[in-house]
């Protein structure tokens, strides 16, 4: 047993006082320097990278559910850095790393676990693919390989390598794949901020965004109206909605992405496993549960409900990998909303806004970016508008230039 | 066998006494009867322990009886987590307990309990991270203890199957109200579907003691079923679970190897309310049950569930258990009634009576404070008085006993309706939950509405079903609501045990103090308080811990129930079979006319969205050689190819000019008849998605060829604009209608002449890019002469039905030319050497036409087509490269299509693209390929580096085509 542990079991006033998480509510103030609007993920990481590099702390994280309820709550928690364009890589790459460290930063467990992702490519255009990533990959220094049946049998011996008649020709092998508690990295990060005087308000609903000559001044809540020196949305599934309210349009759709989990069983399944072809991704949670998750509903909408279909053909697809899941038991179902780019890319920086900073269009890779997205998100903030390079590609401008980003074939389905 | 404890008839209504059955648990040899579920049949055989819970390996026996709870999860030997109180012996022959180490009995894991006060709740957040790197050493050891069955791997999928139903009203229960339901609506006209999980209708019918003497149910159930029975248009579902709901009244129907999709017009949930458990020490050793489980024990499976009972309650119906179990021979030493002393209880002095005659003593206002174990089973239960300020005060009694059985007060089944966006509501009065906010068309009837007395129940029933008639249209008024007065909750104190194991999650293991601590820590909403201390996410998703975790989270955070609210619901209602889902196995290939042909001459497959394609013809070992041979075929005599893959659209009407030059770069308005054009599709951003080629068979009548793969995104797409249009054209997708081949070659003329005798195949009647129509052997034929692997070649689409029959013609007449079939991969090699692209491998996701050197393919005055601003502005940018074609020495390393374009050989190399096409061509005795380059990198005759294994690889910038530039061989000759 860790000795971190012996003073639980040696005290009996456990939890400390000065052992809470997460800070009692409090009242809002007239005025922050800053306002982040959405108390996900990527709000309380640029809460705490403001807060800890910056000093930046007069600082007010507006949710309107509960802390990380949104999708950092729903998605299926899968890091990996494995994309196809350099912007992509580069930025995905400087996450991980961030990531590997996050547990031992926070002083609280986010159990990062380096299983190795393996996505599988049943088409010789998919291997293709596979190979430019792989390439890719090695150029800024990723771990990724593109490997043959015979090692993916070696891997994941437990996988049909026929699945629905389309034989597994190759698998991109990224061994910097991950995955963590993802309700943790919130919660590390929310601590981690609001510890260094942050302040957290959950059920705290923006319903408007005053601007004066082009620049944000203040922003509207269910609890009252707070100014502001700048804002930060950060509010993946409804970025459109406030950016509305901001006063602008943003090249976004929304559609609901589903996932479901089954009982938990003994673990057998170490890589998460992706295919290509099938739409559909495996993985098997510290706690015994087998993870699947697919592409995004094939139409446009806000509600997160559940469809029979969308379960009955990504059930359909995991069974063609694992055909011996077949008697496993589907206990939960859900969906979060994901606001797609047409490029796959998000969407970071600045807006037509004055002082209103973007950090949107995460469609069904935002977790993995969490870290990087608070880090330089912080540093767009702090600089006061200047936009880091790693994210420069990324700006909300690409779309009338020109200068997408193309992740299309490195996104889909693969999370 | 030990000696049963089975008890006389009429109870076990479910079990066949003639039919025993012998069955294994544990290695141990047990008999039950038919209908015997796995727990049944081992209670009667005095075996109450079955698993071990999640996190402490505490003993588990069955809760609810019902399916309802993860204690009685048991692994059978193909399947994990198996409900044992709904899986038949019949079917379980070899079954095993669940997540111990050592024997069932003696868990060695059992220690985990012992060290449980170091591991508070969210415990592993807070440790094994120090030093960095350790928590790859844990994880493995945490993974291992976590987990409940084991998977059998070598597991082979059964068959399943699905089916739709359809009804005017779906009755999800077919208990009292569900059955008066089904009733109200048949005798209307309604068509019904009637489901029920159990074996048999009836519901709380078949188990519950609705009154002192016990006769009431029986009677009921009797005359509704024989009133079910004769009504043609009720369909009975009984072993059937609706197992979630989705939108429109969607309902998987579950039973047997089947999922039916019930779509219905009205929808009724009658689907009762699960029993509530008390919280306190030890609460959930075996022999400790739901009331309502006992109840199901005796009554369904003639099982005596103790000898020395006692019950703990905070309603009338733990009174009425009290009197069946003492009616069966049961020493029922105590009733421990929760609530303060009554005059009487609302079924009167006559339940008094009863009790009194039977002998049993009623302790009012007071609680089960702890329970005492003795060899993984109930003991013993230490009674103390309530106290409403200080929870407890004096200690009452110490009663030995092997049975406790426990009603607090009732849940309602609210899953399904909470799916459908209904809300839970909290009345702290009454300290019961309601539902409000249905959705149109899904009504409630009976307890889940909150309706307890039977007969209020059957007239609500009958009220829901009336609400559907209205809609349904058979009916016009709707009756008044029912009221019911009946008080089934007890807002009963919780409190922590000092010594805790006072359980509120079962499945999860969590006690009092884990859920206050959660709030203490910070984690104070509901859903944050469940993510950080995993209540409710087992198994049974929080059935039974979510009354008492609202209350417990409401009182530590100083809120209402109603504030605090419940975690969400989520299908499905229970744990479904992946099998149900994927149903039968169902993956269409798609084969051409010709497929057989193809395979008897040794093709080797390749797949090409759903459809198989030959890639070449022999054997694997020889595939690069065969390959080439396939190529120099076509290059010297003739070849043949079939391209029935490739999508077929057919565009008629007035506007179907019109149409095509809106919707493809080219220019169609004067393509004159019996021409053909290249059509390159290009979407709102301007890049490339997809090409073909338009024949103009008439002034009104266009057919037009896509890529095998991307037909059915362009018929989409063109019926898409054409919705906003709405020009005067019909387009079909006639893919599947027609089948083609390519006869390729300079010898092809001389086959298709020998077969095709009503065209003039002369290079002046039917020149380069001319469309004809003719027959071969009186089937008709559309010939388009086209270039795409460069020689002197023929389309030939013609309707499916013949192709078998034209095919083996043109086989017959090449014969003599020694024509040769030829796959996919030799037809790529020789569209290269041409210089064509494939759209999707030669292009990706921002491929515009200036990069593709496609400009030429793009009419320069017709004033739209769809992607042309973004085709304009993309252009007039600087752009940043190139598609070119490259040809390197064949001594040099090959490079691969996916390697990557340098700006220079070194470490400090940056990327300007990629190859997307490279091989080795025999005709130019080099490597050849496509590869994406920097603009600056474009210049004919300059090198640029490829990496190929790490390495960097000089290759020559060459212009395209690399094989007969001035097209002579295909077009002239």
């Amino acid at each position: 047993m860790p000795f971190s542990l012996l003073k639980y079991g040696l005290t009996n006033d456990y939890p400390f006082e000065d052992n809470m998480d997460l800070p009692l509510p409090m009242e809002l103030k007239d005025n922050y320097d800053v306002v982040i609007i959405g108390g996900g993920g990527h709000g309380v990481a640029t809460a705490y990278y403001l807060a800890k590099y910056h000093g930046i702390t007069n600082v007010a994280i507006l949710e309107k559910g509960y802390l990380g309820g949104g999708n950092t709550a729903r998605n299926t928690a899968v890091i990996r850095s494995n994309y196809l364009t350099s912007e992509g890589v580069k930025f995905y790459s400087e996450s991980v790393k961030l990531f590997q460290n996050l547990s031992n930063e926070f002083d609280f467990n986010i159990m990062y676990s380096s299983r190795g992702q393996l996505t599988l490519a049943h088409t010789d255009g998919a291997v293709r693919s596979f190979r430019q990533r792989t390439e890719v990959n090695k150029h800024f220094g990723g771990r990724t390989e593109l490997i043959d049946p015979q090692q993916i049998q070696e891997l994941v011996p437990t996988l049909n390598m026929n699945p629905a008649n389309m034989p597994i020709l190759a698998g991109l092998w990224h061994i910097d794949g991950a995955t963590a508690r993802h309700d943790a990295v919130a919660w590390g990060y929310a601590k981690g901020a609001t510890q260094r005087g942050v302040e957290l308000h959950q059920l705290t609903e923006v319903t408007n965004i005053n601007t004066v000559k082009g620049k944000v001044v203040s922003v509207e809540t269910n609890r009252g109206t707070v100014g502001c020196g700048c804002v930060v949305q950060a509010v993946a599934g409804h970025s459109s909605i406030v950016a509305a309210m901001a006063g602008f349009r943003m090249p976004l759709t929304s559609y609901p992405l589903q996932a479901m989990v089954t009982t938990p069983v003994k673990p057998f399944l170490d890589p998460l496993v992706s295919s290509s072809a099938l739409h559909c991704y495996v993985q098997q949670t510290g706690r015994g549960e087998i993870v699947f998750g697919g592409g995004s509903d094939p139409y446009p909408l806000y509600n997160t409900r559940s469809t029979l279909e969308l379960k009955e053909s990504l059930i359909a697809s995991a069974i063609e990998m694992f055909p011996f899941m077949a008697n496993f038991k589907l206990l939960r179902q859900w969906a979060g909303t994901t606001d797609m780019t047409s490029d796959y890319s998000p969407i970071m920086g600045l807006s037509p806004v004055d002082g209103y900073y973007l950090d949107a269009g995460w469609g069904t890779w935002g977790f993995k970016a969490t870290p990087i997205c608070g880090k330089t998100m912080a540093q767009l903030v702090a600089s006061g508008g200047k936009v880091p390079e790693l994210i420069a590609p990324f700006a909300m401008e690409r779309f009338d230039a020109f200068r997408q980003v193309n992740e299309m074939g490195a996104t889909a389905a693969s999370h | 066998m030990v000696d049963s404890n089975r008890l006389a008839a009429p109870m076990g209504s479910l079990i066949a006494r003639d039919n025993p059955i012998t069955f294994e648990f544990e290695g141990k040899s047990y008999t039950g009867f038919a209908g015997d579920t796995v727990v049944s049949a081992l209670i009667a055989n005095q075996q109450w322990l079955l698993s071990r819970s999640f996190k402490y390996h505490r003993p588990r026996g069955p809760l609810t009886m019902a399916g309802q709870d993860a204690n009685t999860l048991v692994q059978l030997p193909d399947e994990a987590n198996v409900l044992a109180d709904k899986v038949d012996i019949e079917q379980a022959i070899r079954v095993m307990g669940q997540n111990y180490s050592g024997t069932l009995a003696n868990d060695k894991d059992a220690l985990l309990e012992k060290v449980g006060r170091f591991m508070p709740v969210g415990f592993y957040y807070r440790a094994f991270y120090k030093p960095k790197g350790i928590w790859d050493k844990w994880e493995p050891i945490i993974r291992n203890k976590a987990g409940l069955g084991q998977a059998n791997l070598k597991f082979k999928p059964e068959y399943y199957d699905k089916a739709y139903l359809f009804c005017d009203l779906i009755v999800v229960g077919a208990g009292p109200a569900g059955l008066s339901a089904a009733l109200t609506a048949a005798r209307q006209g309604a068509e019904v579907l009637l489901v029920d999980e159990n074996k048999q209708v009836g519901g709380a019918l078949t188990y519950h003691r609705f009154d002192t003497a016990g006769e009431v149910a029986d009677n009921l159930l009797d005359a509704l079923k024989a009133q079910v029975d004769g009504m043609a248009n009720i369909r009975v579902l009984t072993d059937a679970i609706c197992n979630g709901w989705f939108a429109d009244n969607y309902l998987p129907v579950i039973t047997g190897q089947r999922m039916y999709k019930v779509r219905a017009k009205q929808c009724i949930v009658a689907a009762g309310e699960f029993e509530q458990h008390v919280v306190f020490r030890n609460n959930d050793l075996p022999g400790i049950v739901l009331c309502s489980a006992a109840m199901r024990l005796m009554k369904h499976y003639a099982v005596k569930p103790g000898n020395r009972a006692v019950i703990l309650t905070g309603n009338d119906d733990g009174y009425l258990t009290a009197i069946e179990l003492a009616k069966q021979a049961v020493n029922v030493v105590a009733i421990v009634d929760m609530r303060p002393a009554q005059a009487d209880t609302q079924l009167g002095s006559e339940l008094i009576k009863t009790l009194q005659s039977l002998g049993i003593e009623i302790i009012y206002n007071a609680t089960v404070y702890e329970a005492q174990a003795k060899q993984n089973h109930l003991a013993a239960v230490e009674i103390y008085e309530l106290d409403r300020e200080v929870k407890i005060s004096q200690h009452i009694s110490r009663i030995e006993c092997d049975l406790l059985c426990v009603s607090s007060g009732y849940m309602p089944t609210y899953q399904l309706l909470c799916q459908a966006g209904a809300q839970l509501t909290y009345d702290d009065a009454s300290a019961r939950f309601s539902l409000n906010g249905l959705p149109e068309n899904l009504h409630i009837a009976g307890s889940v509405n909150g309706i307890h007395a039977l007969d209020k129940v059957l007239e609500d029933g009958a009220n829901a079903a009336q609400q559907c008639l209205v809609k349904l249209g058979l009916a016009d008024v709707v009756n008044q609501q029912v009221e019911c007065d009946i008080e089934t909750n007890f807002a009963w104190p919780i409190f922590p045990h000092p010594q805790g194991k006072d359980f509120v999650d079962f499945d999860e293991d969590l006690q009092v103090k884990d859920i206050i601590n959660s709030t203490r820590l910070g984690y104070r909403d509901i859903q944050l308080v469940k993510r950080f201390s995993t209540v409710g996410m087992g198994p049974s998703q929080g059935r039974h811990s979510a009354l008492a975790t609202a209350r417990l989270v409401a009182h530590a955070t100083g809120r209402t129930v109603s504030e605090t609210g419940v975690t969400t619901a989520r299908p499905p209602f229970i744990p479904e079979k992946l099998a149900y889902l994927a149903g039968r196995i169902f993956n269409p290939v798609r084969h051409t006319p010709m497929h057989y042909r193809h395979q008897s001459l040794d093709a080797q497959f390749m797949p090409a969205g759903a459809w198989l394609r030959p890639a070449y013809y022999g054997v694997p070992e020889q595939k690069e050689m065969l390959i080439q041979q396939e190529a120099l075929a076509v290059r010297n005599g003739v070849g043949i190819i079939d391209v029935s893959t490739l999508g077929g659209i057919e565009v008629n009407g007035p506007d179907a000019a019109e149409f095509l030059n809106r919707i493809y770069t080219y220019a169609f308005i004067k393509q004159p008849i019996g021409k053909t054009r290249y059509a390159v599709l290009t979407n709102e951003q301007g890049v490339v998605v997809d090409d073909g080629v338009a024949c103009r068979i008439a002034d009104e009548h266009f057919y037009v060829t896509a890529t095998t793969t991307g037909v059915d995104a362009v018929y989409r797409e063109m019926k898409k604009w054409n919705a906003q249009w709405r020009l005067d054209v019909d387009i079909a997708n006639v893919t599947s209608a027609f089948a083609a081949v390519n006869v390729a070659g300079p010898l092809a003329r001389k086959v298709l002449e020998k077969v095709c005798i009503d065209v003039d195949f002369s290079q002046q009647a039917f020149p380069y890019l001319a469309y004809r129509e003719g027959h071969i052997d009186d089937m008709p034929v559309r010939l388009l002469r086209v270039g795409f692997v460069g020689e002197l070649g023929y389309e030939i689409h013609m309707p499916t039905l013949f192709a078998l029959n034209i095919w083996d013609r043109l086989m017959q007449a090449g014969q003599e030319f020694a024509m040769r079939p030829f796959g996919v991969e030799a037809q790529r090699l020789l569209r290269l050497e041409k210089g064509h692209i494939i759209i999707g491998q030669d292009t990706d996701g921002m491929s515009h036409p200036g990069e593709l050197s496609l400009t030429w393919a793009i009419a320069k005055s017709k004033p739209f087509y769809v992607g042309c601003r973004s085709v304009d502005i993309v252009m007039r940018r600087p752009q940043t490269r190139k598609l070119v074609g490259f040809k390197l020495d064949k001594s040099n390393p090959k490079p691969e299509e996916g390697h990557l374009v340098l700006d220079k050989a070194g470490a400090d190399a940056n990327i300007t693209g990629n190859v997307t096409s490279c091989h080795y061509s025999t005709t130019l005795d080099a490597y050849i390929g496509l590869a994406y380059v920097g603009i600056e990198q474009q210049t004919v005759g300059s090198h640029f580096p490829i990496r190929v294994d790490g390495k960097a690889v000089l290759s020559e910038v060459v212009s395209l085509p690399f094989y007969d530039a001035n097209g002579e061989r295909q077009e002239v000759n």
